[in-house]
């Protein structure tokens, strides 16, 4: 059994019009090689479901995106991720806009594969005034409404992980897996970049399998991108890289986002890497301090 | 006019520690609840409460794990040694926020008269607003399951506003969006600490009532940057100034004095006369 694959062909399984899910949190452990890759592809008309860092507004100014399914998209440091913002201030992507545990609930209820899930999240709030696929309901049991939060079916999920081996098991010694678990259980088609590449024996010991959250079958793909997760963070190799998001972001403001694609990102990752000094300089950027 | 206060007994202290302290106290009788300060000066009211009035406040990293004894906020490396006493990656979070054993203090940009308040964008429409912010993030969770406070560095109308918040993205006691088969008794809207006053929802039908004014401030200026009715009670006091100890202790929880950073021009406590 072996799940590896080159950058390239592991996106290859997303297809125009598709539904993707993205792990990690903000500027923290997202997948943004796979991201990369894909906004070197001609896929379009995408929804992403996404705790949105520069992922989502990286793949808004590419024009990949038809809908966004969020809670915030945010940068931290740089608090309004400013391509998003664009995206959204020029009517250009749909959205439905969703409480941060209500996307948890979602991706639960499709890993689940059940239609719904009910919770007292959003009651009250615009988000059920406002998202038209967010249905209240009566309960069986009580007296009271309760927002049916919809499975946020997947069609393909893009995780970044520590470790994995060529049969799927990952690891996420990250303190925080964020919802990447979830993203994974919730897609048709889980596709993961890790930093290291492991021999399954590396999980024989108790101590290492402890932090594979889910199972390999909820793996389909396993791509071997050290820094795969620059500019954000992946705890404990690297920090997230301030330098390489203002550059990002200044594109951004310059309505120049063409530019970047064409300088930074580039025709692939060696290419990107280069562009941004290395992959020794990615993994010697700061772990932050909150 | 101004003669700075020399007394030993009242010691000198900024408008940004009098907002932590008087903050702190929304904490004091939450029991063994998470409490979640968002920023710099609300996290820090959380960490001296947790010092201070109650020891049984969870409190985490602002990552991953909960703390036994408060993190400083300012002057710690990456690494540095922490107390640790259970993780809490972010879906867990979850799990404490729907279990109710949560308090969280939020800077929201818009907050109306019903406490409703507004984080994620402002004017036009859903499909294009005039400004992005954040999104509504985990307010709707938050306000429905346990008990919030607001923080707000710059008391103006354009925070409290006139008519209901652009975007709603938390619940407050709006009788004309209450869920059925519930109570506005339910929702549990604690404190509002601003750079003039501290406030309440404890007036008729739960107003927003004044509290106390912070020295120096007047009651029309406060009416002024409102842009709705407050109930005035009749006798109105003046915020508690910080004790010695309370200062003491956040300067150790703020070495690098970030909480001087908070606030335009880091005013005094006391307003110059």
């Amino acid at each position: 059994m072996n799940k590896l694959h080159s950058p390239r062909s592991a996106v290859a399984a997303i297809k125009s019009g598709m539904t993707i899910g993205i792990g990690g949190w903000g500027p923290r452990r997202k997948p943004m090689a796979l991201v990369r890759e894909l906004l070197r592809s001609d896929v379009t008309d995408l929804t992403v479901v996404s705790y949105g860092g520069a992922d989502v507004g990286q793949l808004c100014a590419a024009g990949k995106v038809k809908k966004v399914i969020f809670a915030f998209v945010s940068l931290d440091f740089i608090p309004l991720e400013p391509a998003f913002r664009k995206a959204r201030e020029s009517g250009a992507i749909e959205v439905m806009e969703i409480d941060e545990g209500m996307m948890l609930l979602g991706l639960r209820a499709a890993a689940w594969r059940i239609p719904f899930i009910p919770t007292s999240v959003g009651l009250g709030t615009d988000v059920i005034v406002n998202a038209p696929d967010i249905k209240v309901i009566d309960s069986p049991y009580d007296d009271r409404e309760w927002v049916a939060m919809p499975a946020l079916k997947l069609d393909v999920a893009l995780i970044h992980a520590n470790r994995a081996d060529a049969r799927g098991n990952c690891q996420i010694n990250s303190p925080d897996l964020y919802m990447d678990d979830w993203f994974a259980r919730a897609a048709a088609h889980t596709i993961v970049s890790c930093e290291e590449l492991v021999e399954t024996e590396f999980f024989h010991s108790g101590e290492q399998a402890r932090s594979v959250h889910w199972e390999r079958a909820q793996t389909n793909a396993v791509v071997h991108i050290p820094g795969g997760a620059h500019p954000s963070s992946c705890d404990p190799q690297y920090g997230f890289d301030v330098a390489a998001f203002k550059a990002y972001a200044a594109a951004i403001a310059e309505d120049d986002f063409a530019g970047y694609r064409d300088s930074v990102i580039a025709a692939d990752e060696a290419a990107y890497q280069r562009a941004v000094g290395g992959l020794e300089s990615i993994q010697a950027l700061a772990l932050p301090v909150y | 006019m101004s003669t700075p206060q020399t007394n030993a007994a009242q010691p000198q202290y900024t408008l940004a520690e009098l907002m932590v302290v008087a903050a702190a106290r929304a904490f004091s009788h939450d029991g063994e609840v998470l409490a979640t300060g968002i920023g710099a000066l609300p996290r820090l009211a959380a960490s001296l409460a947790m010092l201070t009035d109650n020891p049984e406040l969870m409190m985490t990293d602002s990552q991953a794990w909960l703390l036994s004894t408060p993190n400083a906020i300012s002057g710690r490396a990456a690494g540095d040694a922490q107390a640790q006493e259970c993780w809490m990656g972010f879906s867990r979070i979850f799990d404490n926020v729907w279990s109710g054993r949560r308090h969280a203090m939020v800077g929201p940009t818009q907050i109306d008269r019903f406490g409703q308040a507004n984080i994620s964008a402002l004017g036009g429409s859903y499909q294009q607003p005039k400004i992005q912010m954040l999104g509504v993030r985990g307010f709707p969770g938050n306000s429905i399951s346990h008990a919030n406070s607001f923080f707000v560095p710059a008391h103006s109308k354009r925070v409290f506003v006139d008519g209901e918040c652009d975007v709603v993205s938390s619940i407050g006691y709006n009788p004309a969006r209450l869920p059925k088969g519930y109570s506005l008794d339910e929702i549990d809207i604690r404190l509002i600490i601003t750079n003039l006053c501290v406030m309440d929802f404890g007036g008729d039908n739960h107003a927003v009532r004044l509290v106390s004014l912070h020295p120096g401030v007047g009651l029309q200026e406060v009416l002024d940057n409102t842009g709705f009715a407050l109930q005035v009670p009749e006798l109105l006091p003046v915020t508690a100034a910080p004790s010695a100890e309370q200062l003491r202790l956040i300067a150790e929880l703020d070495p690098g004095n970030l909480r001087s950073r908070q606030l335009k021009d880091n005013p005094p406590g006391v307003r110059a006369a």
